[in-house]
Formats: structure tokens, sequence, C-alpha cells
């Protein structure tokens, strides 16, 4: 129930207005790295809408996230100028880096999630990866992957 | 506060802190500075001047487009020019914070140039680099220079007075004096913005909306973003214009999550606005009250299309529906409503302070004053650039951006417009910068995004990349988009797989031309273009796909494979040793070999083999004799193992 609280609060900010409903959600997934489904019906109940409204919002676009998220996120570019400068190596070595399996982009441990995100507009300085907030720039696999470890004991 | 006390304020305070006497010191925090490592630069830069009891004035500034030469740091001492250092790391700041500020060797090895009165030995001036010797910097003329979280910065160069101006003209003026500069929409499709103001100006209602669209979603682009941190009051000040010329009762900035440091800067420039009393109530003591809110964007694509924004902001799925009616009588909860891009209203800001007919000056006949572009991919110079419309492909590449990097490689093409937009291959690169022009080779201008690919780009994968964008963000509303796309990613992606059948090219064009012509919005009436275009221009590239199952640049997986050259391999290991999948059988001394069925093409053995060895090769369509079991560094002969 925790979580609830922590929502509320959240909501306390906001009139019931439906044109809230991004701006909530983004507020909320801030909070615990993924809108859990208690989160969505804490919130339906406060806009007036049914929880299938805002799933149905929430999954079209890329940001929202429903399941529990790695301790730390990696973000791997894959926009156009990333992708002539190998942006896909540098995803695919992390990919292995982390075991993770085609469709998994949690490890199993929590420690990582990992993303492929179109662009950061650092495209000048591809490619890019980024983990947690911090951009880095001109990646290459060995830099990505020493990154990774370093991030490893975080 | 009126206008002449906010501006002597800024006055004052800008005179006070350049004539200190201080050492002042810039810093470009923009995301590019960031990503090469700016903010480690700005932590040995305390450290020093903690250390040597140096008494100086540090400045963040955003980004002055030479983004291949970041981290970028300026310092001004008392009396001297400007200087620039580019490409700085903790070390070598070290080295000149010791022999500059300490002493007085300016370190011209260091330096790229100096920007102001007077001049350096050794150092060119800035402006003369030939990155920017062409450039016409309207939109960007604070970025790199002010502070853009001191509202005082933008003041003292001029900024508002183009508000305060604007204040004391009526709407029609306004909008004459945009239409006589000639202004088109910066965000893609080049609609004149006089025209469009004159639209939501006359639509009925007395609630209007005005949106800045930030969106921004070309994957490959940064001229918003690179605004928006580096002068994001250049923008509110040319949305308040547009909203007084409209009658405007609330704006909205619409801007792309991925770009948290744009929307924190934008931010800032927003209260500080609002405390000034240049956005919200009583603007400048006009009477005349505009409120802007921002809204962050989800990572939708599509959402940069203005009606799909619009639902966006009304908190539902984004997604577009047919015009008419359009925006400026029917938008935003059904009210007028004004979109324009951060570029347009950047120059509209711009515009004020001047007037029309000077920006006019500048451009050609029909696509009038400077563009900016986002100059990323294979070429030497990437960065951020303004030039004039009219000037050439050439000199954007190679004057400018200084031709593709690499030696052994050559100039491909130009893709220009995102994944709206089509390739340029090098026969055209003679060809105008313009709205008009570039529409004539199946390419658009788009916002900004110019990517060079060289002949180690494979233009099929190209297409098949920004097909795999268009069809993942589709939002499915209409069959041709939804349905369409994904049928020419099912062709694409066989065809790079060496599955291609040779009727698939005529396939692809038929289908493309139907999707163009039967999609509900630009999304899907553009998503071709960039098949289309690399079909028309790089045929021998499909062909060599589909009928020899070779990728001509070495690219598509299935169609390449990596070898060692057993004439050249010394038997180090090193491929052996970092091969993520254990491929690589190998002893000391021995001709190492490459198990092509284990091989998953990562191209790891190529990077790490020595270049005084050079022993890993790449192929396609080719295959070379390689010994069958391992045997000693040396004893390998040709033919040996076939005969
Ligand atoms: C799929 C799609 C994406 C778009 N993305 C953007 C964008 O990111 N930024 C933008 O300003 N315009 C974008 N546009 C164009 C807008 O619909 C609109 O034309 C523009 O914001 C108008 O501003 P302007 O007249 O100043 O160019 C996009 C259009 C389409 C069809
Ligand atoms: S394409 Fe990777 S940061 Fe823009």
């Amino acid at each position: 129930m925790t979580a609830n609280i922590g929502i509320r609060k959240i909501l306390t900010s906001f009139t019931r207005d439906r044109a809230n409903l991004i701006p909530i959600l983004q507020k909320s997934q801030a909070q615990k790295g993924y809108l859990s489904p208690e989160a969505i019906t804490e919130i339906g109940h406060f806009l007036g809408i049914t929880p299938n409204d805002i799933y149905s919002v929430a999954s079209f676009y890329a940001q929202f996230r429903f399941e529990r998220q790695g301790k730390h996120t990696i973000k791997v570019c894959q926009g156009t100028a990333c992708h002539v400068r190998g942006g896909q190596q540098i995803l695919e070595a992390v990919e292995r880096e982390l075991r993770l399996k085609p469709g998994q982009s949690t490890t199993a441990d929590y420690q990582f999630t990992l993303e492929r995100v179109a662009c950061f507009g650092a495209c000048a300085l591809a490619p890019v990866m980024v983990i947690d907030d911090t951009v880095y720039g001109l990646m290459t696999v060995s830099r990505a992957l020493k990154l990774v470890a370093e991030y490893r004991g975080k | 506060m009126s206008f002449n006390e906010l501006l002597n304020q800024a006055t004052s305070e800008v005179e006070a802190w350049q004539n200190s006497g201080k050492i002042r010191i810039f810093i470009g925090t923009g995301t590019c500075g960031r990503a090469a490592g700016a903010l480690a630069v700005l932590d040995t830069i305390n450290k020093e001047l903690a250390r040597h009891n140096i008494e100086a004035s540090i400045t963040h500034v955003g980004c002055i487009g030479l983004c291949y030469a970041e981290p970028l740091v300026d310092i001004i001492k008392p009396g001297q020019p400007r200087i620039c250092y580019g490409y700085v790391t903790p070390e070598t700041i070290v080295q000149i914070i010791n022999d500059y500020i300490l002493k007085d060797n300016p370190r011209p090895d260091l330096a790229l140039g100096t920007i102001g009165e007077g001049s350096i030995a050794g150092i060119p001036l800035l402006f003369e680099l030939p990155m920017l010797k062409s450039q016409v910097r309207i939109v960007l003329r604070n970025c790199g220079y002010i502070d853009p979280e001191n509202i005082n910065h933008y003041i003292a160069r001029s900024g508002y007075s183009g508000l305060n101006k604007a204040l004391r003209m009526t709407p029609d003026e306004i909008i004459a004096e945009i239409k006589e500069s000639g202004l088109r929409g910066r965000g893609g499709a080049g609609f004149p913005t006089a025209q469009k103001w004159d639209f939501c100006r006359k639509a009925p209602g007395k609630e209007k909306y005005l949106i800045c669209n930030a969106d921004e979603g070309d994957p490959g682009a940064f001229m918003n973003r690179l605004l928006l941190e580096g002068d994001p009051h250049s923008v509110l000040e040319g949305m308040v214009i547009g909203a007084y010329a409209m009658g405007a009762t609330q704006g909205y900035v619409y801007c792309r999550a991925e770009k948290p440091l744009a929307i924190a800067r934008l931010r800032v420039a927003l209260e500080q606005a609002k405390k000034s009393g240049l956005v919200g109530n009583n603007i400048l003591d006009s009477g005349f009250n505009f409120p802007i809110a921002i809204r962050e964007g989800a990572g939708a694509f599509v959402c940069g299309e203005e009606t799909a924004l619009i639902q966006s902001i009304e908190g539902k799925r984004g997604m577009p529906r047919p015009r008419p009616p359009f925006p400026a009588t029917s938008g935003l909860w059904g009210k007028p409503t004004n979109i324009n891009n951060v570029e347009t209203w950047g120059n509209v800001s711009a515009i004020l302070q001047k007037d029309g007919a000077w920006y006019a000056g500048f451009g050609t006949e029909k696509s009038k004053g400077t563009k900016t572009f986002a100059l990323a991919g294979k070429i030497v110079r990437t960065g951020l650039i303004e030039v004039p419309m009219g000037i050439t492909l050439r000199q954007i590449i190679y004057d400018i951006g200084g031709g593709v990097e690499g030696k052994d490689k050559e100039f491909k093409a130009i893709q220009t417009g995102g994944p709206s937009g089509g390739c340029i291959p090098a026969s055209l690169l003679d060809l105008q910068v313009d709205y008009e022009s570039l529409a004539q080779v199946g390419s658009i201008m788009g916002s900004g995004g110019m990517i060079v690919a060289d002949s180690g780009t494979c233009m099929v994968d190209l297409a098949k990349f920004f097909l795999t964008f268009v069809q993942a963000e589709s939002c499915g509303k209409c069959v041709p988009c939804r349905a369409g796309t994904t049928q020419m990613l099912d062709i694409l992606t066989d065809i790079t797989e060496g599955k291609g059948r040779p009727e698939d090219i005529a396939l692809l064009l038929d289908l493309g031309d139907n999707i163009k012509a039967g999609a509900l919005c630009a999304l899907g009436g553009t998503a071709p273009n960039s098949v289309l275009t690399t079909i028309k221009h790089f045929r021998s590239e499909y062909e060599a796909h589909i009928n020899e199952k070779r990728c001509p640049a070495g690219v598509c997986k299935n169609l390449i494979a990596f070898y060692i050259n057993p004439e050249k391999c010394q038997g180090c290991s090193i491929c052996l040793r970092n091969c993520p999948v254990d491929a690589i059988s190998g002893d000391k001394r021995m001709i190492h070999i490459i198990n092509q069925d284990q091989c998953i093409k990562c191209g790891t053995c190529l990077t790490v083999c020595p270049v005084k060895f050079s022993a890993v090769v790449k192929m396609s369509g080719e295959k070379p004799e390689v010994p069958d079991k391992l045997i000693p560094v040396g004893s390998w002969k040709k033919s040996e193992v076939k005969e």
C-alpha cells in the first residue's frame, strides 16, 4: 500500500482533468521507474476513467513501463547517426554482456535494464549511450563494456 | 517593469561582469559538450582555480555548433580577445590554465580560434574557420555566447526588444512584417508562417491556443535541442510575439522527454521571463496576458505531427486526424490553435528585433532567410550549422563539413529530412538547398537533419533502417501506413538477408506509390521516400543483394563473412581472446581460423587484430581459401588444402 501513498501525494498537485493524465503518468513513473497496476487504478479513480482507458493511452507512448526496472538503465541510441556509425554493434555487445535473452530487457538480478532509443540529440558524437542520466559519446564496444562493468558495482 | 528598466538593469549587470577585471571562462555544457566529457573538464577547472587561488567567473554556455571539437572552453583575460579551445580534456585544461592564465602563453596549439576584437599571433579568427566562415547566424545568434539561464544576457543582446516593438504595433502590422520576411515553417513542410497566423487570427473564438512544437523526433537531428539549450528566450520571445499577433490566450511548449537538458533550461527561462513580466499577466504593462506551460512528450514520433500532438496534450493517444478542419480553426479542445516549430519561433524574435526586409535579404526567391542543419554521420566536422537558403549541398558537405571521414572512403549520399526524407547521391551535390529543390529530387528539407553516408554505408540497410523506424512509429490508424510499411519492411528484410527475389524491386516501388497516395497523415505519406530514393539512385546495390547475394558495402550480416588471412596471421591469439562467442580456434604461433557456423559477425576480431598484422578481412560474395585445420604460422601454401 505504500505505493499508493506515493501516488496520492503526486495526485494532490494536479486537478482532476483528463488533460493531466500524461503528466501524472510521467510523475508516477519517475517515482518507481514503472507504473504498477495499483498506481494505474489509483490514477483512474482520481481522474474518473477506467484502468483500460489509461492502459490504452500509456501503452501508446514508448516512455511508459509496466514492469519493475533494473537499478541502472542503459540506453543505447539506435537513431540514424548512431546507426551509420555502428550503434547496433554497441547494442548487441551490451546485450551479450548482460546475458539478456531475446525479448528480455531487465537482468535477472535487477541490476540493469537495457533499452534502445531513437536519438538523444547528441548525434554529432555518435554512437551514443546513456546510463541513467549521463550521456556518453563516441562509444566503442570496449568503452561500452568498461562502462557496464563500472556501473555493475554501483 | 517597463522594457527600458529591464534593459538598463540587464546592461549594467552584463557590463559590470565584462569590466570586472576578472578572468572569464566559458564552458559549453550542452548535451554534446557533456557527452564529450565537459563536466569532467569543469570539475578540473574548479579544482585548479582553487589550487592556484585564481579569481575567475565561470559561465555555462550552450553549443556554438562545433560539436566535433567538444568539449569547448573559452577564456577571456582582461584586455585580450576571447580564445576558444577545442577537444579540451582534464589534462589539457590544466596546461591551459598554467600556461595562459598563470603565465602569458595562449597555447596556439590547443586553440581553435579567437572571437571578438583583436588577435593573437598563431591563432586564427574563429569565424574564419572553414566550419564557420560561410555561416549566417540568425537563429543561433546567441548560442555559445550567452548563459542560457541568465535572462539578462539575452536582454543585453537585443533580447525581448522585438516583443517590446511588437506590442506597439497592431496585429496586422506584425503579420505583415512576418509576411515581408518570407519566413516559412522550419518544422518540415515549409508553410508560409504569416499565412498560418492570419488564418488563426481571423478564426472566430475568444480562447485561442499557441503551441511550440519541440518534439524533434527525427532520429539524427538536434537543431531544436541545441537552440532550446543554448538560447531558450529567443523561442519564448517569438511565441509571445505570435500570441499577441493572433490573440492567443494560452501557450504550450511540447518537448520530447529524451531531451531533458533542453526542458530543464526552458523551465528556468520560463520562470525568469515570468518574473520579469515578459510572459504571463500584463506583459510589459501592455495589458496583454499570455501564460505558457511546458508539456513533455512521452516518446512517440508521430506526436510531432500537429494533429497528433494536439491529441497528446489533451491526454489521449497521439493519433493524427484528417485535415481539414485545420488546427487554425479547430485545434486544441476544438479551439483555434497555431503550431510552429522551435526554429520558426527563434526566427520570429530575430525578425521583430530587426525587420522583415532585412531577413528577406538572405536566401532565395522562394526560400528566404537561413536554415539550421545538423551534420552527422560519416563526415569530418559534425555539428550544427546555420546557412543561408540556396547554398549547395557540396558547400555544406565539403567546405563546412570537411568531406567524408576516413581516407579510404568515398562520399556516397546525403540523407536529408529524416524518416520522411530521401537520399541524395553524389551526382546531385550541386543542388541548391531550398524547399523546392529538395522536393524535386524526391527528398525534403524536413527539420534539418543531414546524415552523410560513405562507401561503407549500405543504402539498402539505410532504407531498411528508416522503414523499421516508421513501421514501428506508425500509429496504426490507417491501413496503407500500418499494413503497407510492414509489407515493405518484410521485403527489405528478405533482401538484406539474401532472400530477395528479382521482382521485389518493382513490388517495393508499387507499394511505395500506393502508401504515398493513401496514407492519412504525412508520416505514412512520406514513409516510402527513403526506399524510393535509394532504389532510384542506388539500384545496383539492391540488385547486388538480390542477384548476387552480396552487400557491396559489407554491412548486411547475412551476406558477409569474416576470415583470417593465413598469410598474414601471426598467431597472437588476440582475436581468439576477444571473440565473444568463442568462434575462433587457434593456438600460439598457429594460424587462427574462424568457425563460420559459430560466428555472429560482430566484427570484434577485425577491430582488435593489430594494425601491423591486419589479418582479418570482411568479405561479401567471395570466399578466400583458408586452412581447415590448425597449422603453424608460415607454413600455409595456397591451394594446399584444395588439391
Ligand atoms: C510524422 C510527423 C512528424 C513531425 N514531427 C515534427 C517535429 O518533430 N517538429 C516539428 O516542428 N514539426 C513536425 N512535424 C510537422 C508538424 O506537423 C507541423 O507541420 C509543424 O510543427 C508546423 O510548424 P512550422 O510551420 O513552424 O514548420 C511532423 C510532421 C509529421 C507528419
Ligand atoms: S542518432 Fe544517436 S544521438 Fe542522435
